[in-house]
């Protein structure tokens, strides 16, 4: 179990946070840039002296500011892959990923060194230089690094951040299954939420310094606690005022928010004043302009499309509603409706999926 | 392309061909106006292969000298931050804008017999002045900024990133420093040492003031040079050409063995 505890000064803001992962389990710390997700890694890994703060790993005491321990990074055995890499330009591939098998004979380091590169597809470029490598190779050359010092625990800064898009997919796949294999605890940073849902079973999401909610990606999505999270889980966020009043045709019972910009949306969760509503892009429907609500979906806007982007077999249709909405359909429907930059559109979705937040 | 548009690029280049010119010049004369013959018969004489071993071995426990110390403090330098750091560093590059002859007026002011630790020196039996350990000692006054200013610059390009990944691969301070810092940095550290070297080599001033000018004791090639200027012109000029030619041999190997580092 690695258990972490910190409060320190953090720029203009104070880092205050404390986490717990199992041997095995994969916590992502999502956020955005300056949120303070690498300020803990580097904490966790002893690179880094909070004012306050307890790490301990297993049986070991990594820190302890009260007690005064604070073990040097060489001697917590702490693996940590830093987002651009920083492969040892001077070595080549199998010469850095044997740099830290200490406990390993010199005779031995090698064969080791080859196997772990063999394991992550890239044995046949270990002896180059990282700068002969791509991005991809380099990501592997790195994670098979960090895993020959056989770490007791795994920090990931932004493992695919410096990957073009082409190869961040396959690497993301390729990162779950290591991560599955993996016994010890892994902390990964990202600053997107897809990452983070794919690559760990627990998701605390950071912002100005403050873990704002922890739990499975799917409830995190499911029901964000507060707009800066939803926005995060992808998300639409629109702002707006609840209604004080009953709105004649509307039970009373619902929340009726009229949007800032215009149109109204009805939510089933309760809220009172300046609000944030947020949908999921996959509760969104479609449908072509100018027909009459039928079906049980309380929520219909008109909206213009603005953007479409394929993502896999689905595509994201950008909205203004006029607020910015996100739907998420199929590739036949954009064919079926005709859906182009400009077109016009009915967004529906109900009001049961909709998030009220504080705003 | 016309004129107009390639006026500047001219201009690039008539500004090297200049300096190219200006600075090849005098170091051709030297080689063409002593000549082979001569120079031949310049290392058959005692008195000049005297002064080149001299210098050869006085430079080389010099650089021995500031690499050793130099090369540790640069990388403190580099990497660490602390109060009153920007002062040190304006401190330790002074010697570089001294005129040699204050270099030699300092060094006997410190060192010499009457001088702040004079006396503690004699107590502990070390002689400096007009011996060669006196030469040895103001080749490393003069020398060392030059590394210690290239070192600390090549250690600060290092990514700050590959030591702390050192560290948290298991290796220590002192291991990241042998096995991560002084390899990235090899190249920028050898032309500290060739920078250094080049200067202890053709130090002139500061020994003639604190060590003297005395054959097969303190005499090197730039002084003994001197010393056959007013008499031997000729002989002058071939020494001259041997040492033009043996700091370009150390020079160039200097950068050819740095240069493999990084591939």
């Amino acid at each position: 179990m690695l258990s972490v505890e910190v409060a320190t000064p953090l720029g203009g803001l104070e880092l205050e946070a404390a986490f717990e992962v199992a041997p095995g389990r994969c916590l992502a710390l999502a956020g955005p840039s300056g949120a303070g997700k690498t300020t803990l890694l580097r904490i966790v890994a002893g690179l880094l002296r909070p004012a306050q703060g307890r790490v301990r790993c297993g049986e070991a005491l990594w820190l302890d500011r009260a007690r005064g321990v604070d073990l040097a990074p060489e001697r917590r055995g702490c693996g940590l892959v830093f987002q651009d890499y920083a492969l040892f330009e001077h070595l080549n591939a199998w010469r850095n990923v044997a740099y830290g098998m200490r406990g390993t004979p010199r005779g031995e380091r090698r064969a080791r060194a080859l196997a772990l590169l063999d394991r992550f597809g890239v044995a046949h470029r270990a002896d180059a230089r990282p700068s002969r490598l791509s991005g991809g190779e380099r990501q592997r050359v790195a994670l098979a690094r960090a895993l020959a010092a056989e770490p007791r625990a795994l920090l990931l800064d932004e493992p695919l951040a410096a990957l073009d898009a082409r190869t961040r997919a396959a690497a993301l796949r390729e990162l779950a299954a290591l991560l599955r294999e993996l016994a010890v605890p892994v902390v990964l940073v990202t600053h997107a939420f897809t990452e983070a849902a794919l690559l760990a079973g627990e998701v605390a999401v950071v912002d100005a310094g403050r873990i704002v909610q922890r739990g499975a990606p799917a409830a995190l999505a499911a029901r964000p606690a507060t707009s800066f999270v939803a926005d995060l889980t992808g998300a639409s966020v629109l702002s707006g005022t609840a209604r004080a009043q009953p709105t004649p045709d509307v039970d009373a019972a619902l929340t009726v928010v009229d949007l800032d910009g215009g149109g109204i949306v009805v939510a089933t969760e309760p809220g009172a004043g300046a609000v944030a509503v947020a949908i999921q892009p996959w509760e969104v429907t479609l449908e072509p302009p100018g027909e009459d609500r039928h079906g049980s979906a309380r929520n219909r806007l008109d909206v213009e499309v603005v953007s479409l982007a394929e993502m896999g077999n689905r595509v994201r249709v950008g909205l203004a509603a006029p607020q910015p909405l996100v739907a998420e359909v199929t590739r036949d429907a954009v064919a079926q409706l005709g859906l182009a930059p400009g077109a016009r559109a009915v967004a529906t979705w109900k009001a049961a999926a909709t998030r009220v937040l504080p705003r | 392309m016309s004129l107009r548009a390639a006026w500047f690029p001219l201009l690039l280049g008539a500004a090297l061909a200049l300096a190219a010119a200006f600075l090849a010049l005098p170091i051709a004369a030297i080689f063409l106006d002593a000549g082979p013959a001569r120079l031949l018969a310049s290392l058959d004489d005692p008195a000049a292969v005297e002064a080149l071993r001299l210098s050869l071995l006085t430079t080389s426990i010099a650089i021995a000298i500031v690499v050793v110390v130099g090369t540790p403090a640069a990388y403190l330098l580099a990497t660490r931050r602390f109060r009153g750091r920007a002062l040190l560093v304006t401190v330790l590059e002074l010697p570089l804008v001294l005129p040699p002859a204050v270099a030699g007026l300092g060094l006997l002011a410190a060192l010499g017999p009457h001088g702040l630790l004079g006396g503690a020196l004699e107590e502990t039996g070390i002689a400096l002045v007009l011996q060669t350990a006196g030469v040895v000692v103001a080749l490393v006054f003069v020398a060392a900024p030059f590394h210690l200013r290239q070192a600390q610059a090549a250690f600060a390009a290092v990514d700050p990133r590959w030591s702390e990944a050192s560290r948290t691969l298991g290796a220590s301070e002192a291991r990241t420093f042998a096995r991560v810092a002084i390899p990235a940095a090899l190249p920028g550290l050898g032309a500290g040492v060739a920078l250094a070297w080049g200067r202890a080599l053709g130090e002139f001033g500061a020994t003639l003031m604190f060590a003297g000018s005395f054959r097969g004791i303190t005499q090197t090639a730039p002084l003994a040079i001197y010393d056959r200027f007013a008499t031997d012109f000729d002989g002058a000029l071939a020494l001259a050409a041997v040492l033009v030619a043996a700091s370009l041999v150390l020079l160039l190997s200097i950068k050819l063995l740095t240069r493999d580092a990084l591939g």
